[in-house]
């Protein structure tokens, strides 16, 4: 608890720019300009219509309310925007200013200090291109495209880049969305041709060397009529950024017949604000698979919405929260039923502990033309304390007389008695209440490869150390 | 003569509602059988569970030996390591924790050594099968859909696959069929001759104790230990009853 008290203090020396305005660095108390926006395009050679993109989203910002519902965002002082935007070139952050938690996490997790630096934002970029190259090389021979959302713009691609980038997502979603699609910067894009099967799960090496990504980085995957990919994206560190506020954008098109799942494991700094946007558009007979662990972050807004369009189009969700002292993550996932015969499945999980709060919030939405659609909501919360907090709000929209659609919530508290048989086997107490979470996880670790499940497993324990 | 393997000295225990258990003196030397009868509501489970050191029961007075050692204020995981056992009446379910993964922890923890891989899987497999439990229950989360039967089983798997020096049997016999009461027999036979195991075997009725050899007998009553005698007392039990034993408690505190 106290080292708890020890990080939000650090936090604030972080975001106090008196030092550097004595210094001569330009004063930040302002809000986003096109100024800013218009450097930014320029820095990254943007082609035109993504110059214009930016300017477009800018505006909109500029007229839009931030959410008023959810969890509040207080802390986030939007009057001081575009520092969040401009920190990375305008501050160079320093390993002695990352608070001593995020040190320990790495410590734990057995990253190398090379790629730690790099990780929490204060190195130099992580040289992980080689890796990248190899991973690259290797899909390339089946035609598919993995790179960077820079070269996306103007690569082989671009024509297809510029027709999907923020069409599922738009500028006008919300105010985040607005805002990421002004300064948006780093990120994956993905294509996978017709017919193409990739056999071996595709990572995103872009979390060790982007600069400036981890906080407004775009994902766009394309997988292409009757193709087949696995991506995964995030890892079990903690992302720590001097800025704390985190807007980033996925999107994912599933076209005719083809699959996709799409993995993460996020895993926040706890002063982070995460409010991230994703979505994925899934065409006729296509199956979109979401597993999704949200760890660490301060808030967390995060709805993963899934459009089932094609007729007979499949999505399963399976999401796992865990909310610890001073975090309030608000978390859960969107279905739009559209086609007809479309399904959808969720499953999630949440946790919450010292008195963090965590929401699980849903919407099921079956249009007129979802003949015969089915849905199904499955969510369970654990509670590991009397201070702790959970709440669920499942929405659901039914228009069509045939929907089959169910609900099943369960809000649990751990048993001091299953405590007490785990631990007259000898097993510790930490360890039986970290047995007892692990195990009520296990649903998620299940969908998630070997080594990500063991992250996991292990980031639960640390969670449940108080970490 | 050598110090008892378990040493219980004018115990009292209470839960928030009153006091359970009144100055219970008992002695359990290594290798013997205790049986603990008494009616519904005497407390039995209480003791065990005092004995195991729940939280849910606080000692009042007096206090608790093992090999040697005070542990009346040992957390319960200690208590284990040092080579306590309870076998539960209700054992928990704990979803998405494998019966293997459990066993494999727990081994671990108390013996703070990495585990050899090999032998364990021969010795859970041959101790499955003594028990008659099906493979497969191996692999499934612990007791969650378990009969009443296969919970029982898994509670004295793992007291064999644990080895202990004393374990507390709590109604492990009741709710179960006849073969059931017989297989699970053989599984406390086994740990009371190839292990040597001590044991106090808390029972409503006689089945259990059929091919078990039994050293002493004592009778709880309202928390108070009442009587204690030899295997003998477990017949007169079975013929007449507790009658004779209502309203000793007053008798036996003083």
């Amino acid at each position: 608890m106290s080292e708890k008290q020890n990080i939000q203090e650090v936090d604030r020396s972080l975001y106090d720019f008196k030092d550097d305005e004595s210094k001569g660095f330009f004063r930040m108390k302002e809000g986003l300009t096109r100024e800013i926006v218009e450097q930014i395009s320029e820095e990254k050679h943007d082609p035109k219509w993504m110059h214009d993109f930016r300017l477009k989203s800018l505006e909109i910002y500029n007229n839009m309310e931030v959410p008023n519902w959810g969890p509040p965002i207080d802390g986030l002082d939007m009057d001081r925007i575009s520092s969040y935007v401009r920190s990375k070139s305008n501050m160079k952050g320093n390993w002695d200013e990352v608070p001593e938690e995020i040190k320990n996490t790495f410590e734990k997790l057995g990253i190398p200090q090379a790629e730690r630096e790099s990780l929490a934002g204060v190195g130099a970029q992580y040289d992980s291109e080689l890796v990248y190259h190899n991973v690259r090389d290797e899909v390339a021979k089946s035609g598919v495209v993995y790179t960077d959302m820079e070269s996306a713009l103007t690569g082989d691609y671009a024509d297809l880049v510029e027709q999907t980038f923020m069409h599922l997502v738009p500028p006008t979603d919300h105010k985040f969305a607005a805002l990421h699609g002004a300064v948006w910067s780093g990120g994956s894009f993905v294509y996978v041709p017709k017919g193409v099967k990739v056999d071996i799960p595709l990572q995103s090496y872009f979390r060790l060397n982007a600069k400036g990504a981890g906080q407004f980085e775009h994902t766009l995957i394309i997988v292409d009529e009757g193709a087949d990919l696995h991506f995964i994206e995030g890892c079990s560190a903690p992302k720590y950024n001097v800025a704390n506020l985190h807007a980033g954008c996925v999107e994912l098109y599933v076209r005719k017949g083809a699959r996709l799942r799409y993995s993460t494991i996020e895993n926040w700094s706890k002063n982070m604000y995460n409010l991230n946007t994703k979505r994925a558009l899934v065409e006729e007979g296509g199956r979109m698979e979401w597993v999704s662990g949200s760890f660490g972050s301060h808030v967390s807004y995060l709805y993963p919405t899934t459009i089932l369009k094609g007729d007979h189009s499949h999505c399963e969700f399976t999401g796992i929260t865990f909310a610890g002292n001073g975090q309030n993550l608000d978390t859960g996932a969107k279905m739009i039923h559209i086609g007809e015969d479309t399904s959808s499945y969720i499953n999630t999980k949440s946790i919450s502990k010292d008195g963090g709060i965590s929401t699980y919030r849903s919407s099921i939405v079956i249009e007129p033309s979802a003949k015969r659609a089915k849905s199904s909501v499955d969510c369970a919360s654990l509670m590991l304390d009397d201070i702790s907090r959970s709440d669920t709000i499942p929405a659901m929209d039914v228009r069509t007389g045939d929907a089959d659609v169910g609900h099943e919530a369960k809000i649990g508290r751990i048993s001091d008695e299953a405590v007490f048989y785990l631990m007259s086997r000898g097993i510790s107490e930490s360890e039986a209440r970290a047995m007892i979470v692990s195990g009520f996880a296990d649903p998620v670790s299940k969908e998630l490869p070997l080594e990500y499940a063991a992250e996991m497993n292990n980031l639960i324990k640390l969670e449940m150390e108080g970490m | 003569m050598a110090e008892p393997l378990l040493k219980v000295q004018d115990l009292s225990a209470a839960i928030e509602e009153g006091e359970l258990l009144h100055h219970i003196n008992l002695e359990v030397n290594a290798g013997e059988t205790h049986v603990l009868m008494g009616p519904n509501g005497a407390g039995k489970s209480t003791l065990g569970y005092t004995l195991m050191g729940n939280p849910a029961y606080k000692v009042t007075g007096g206090s608790i030996w093992f090999d040697g050692e005070d542990v009346t204020k040992l957390s319960t995981d200690k208590r284990a390591r040092m080579g306590m056992f309870l076998s539960f009446q209700n054992p928990l379910e704990v979803p998405g924790l494998s019966l293997e993964s459990f066993l494999r922890n727990a081994i671990r923890q108390k013996t703070g050594k990495p585990l050899k891989i090999f032998q364990f899987k021969k010795e859970l497999e041959e101790t499955m099968a003594l028990l008659q439990m099906d493979p497969s229950y191996a692999d499934r989360d612990l007791n969650v859909g378990f009969s009443g039967g296969e919970k029982k089983k898994a509670e004295i798997l793992q007291l064999l696959m644990l080895r202990p020096k004393f374990a507390i049997l709590d109604e492990t016999d009741s709710g179960l069929d006849v073969d059931a009461v017989r297989t699970v027999s053989r599984g406390i036979e086994e740990y009371q001759k190839k292990r040597d195991g001590a044991l106090l075997v808390i029972t409503h009725s006689t089945k259990i104790l059929e091919s078990l050899k039994v050293d002493y007998t004592h009778i709880l009553v309202k928390g108070n230990l009442v009587k204690t005698g030899g295997p003998e007392l477990v017949e007169e039990i079975n013929a007449n009853g507790f009658e004779k034993y209502l309203g000793k408690e007053d008798g036996g505190k003083a």
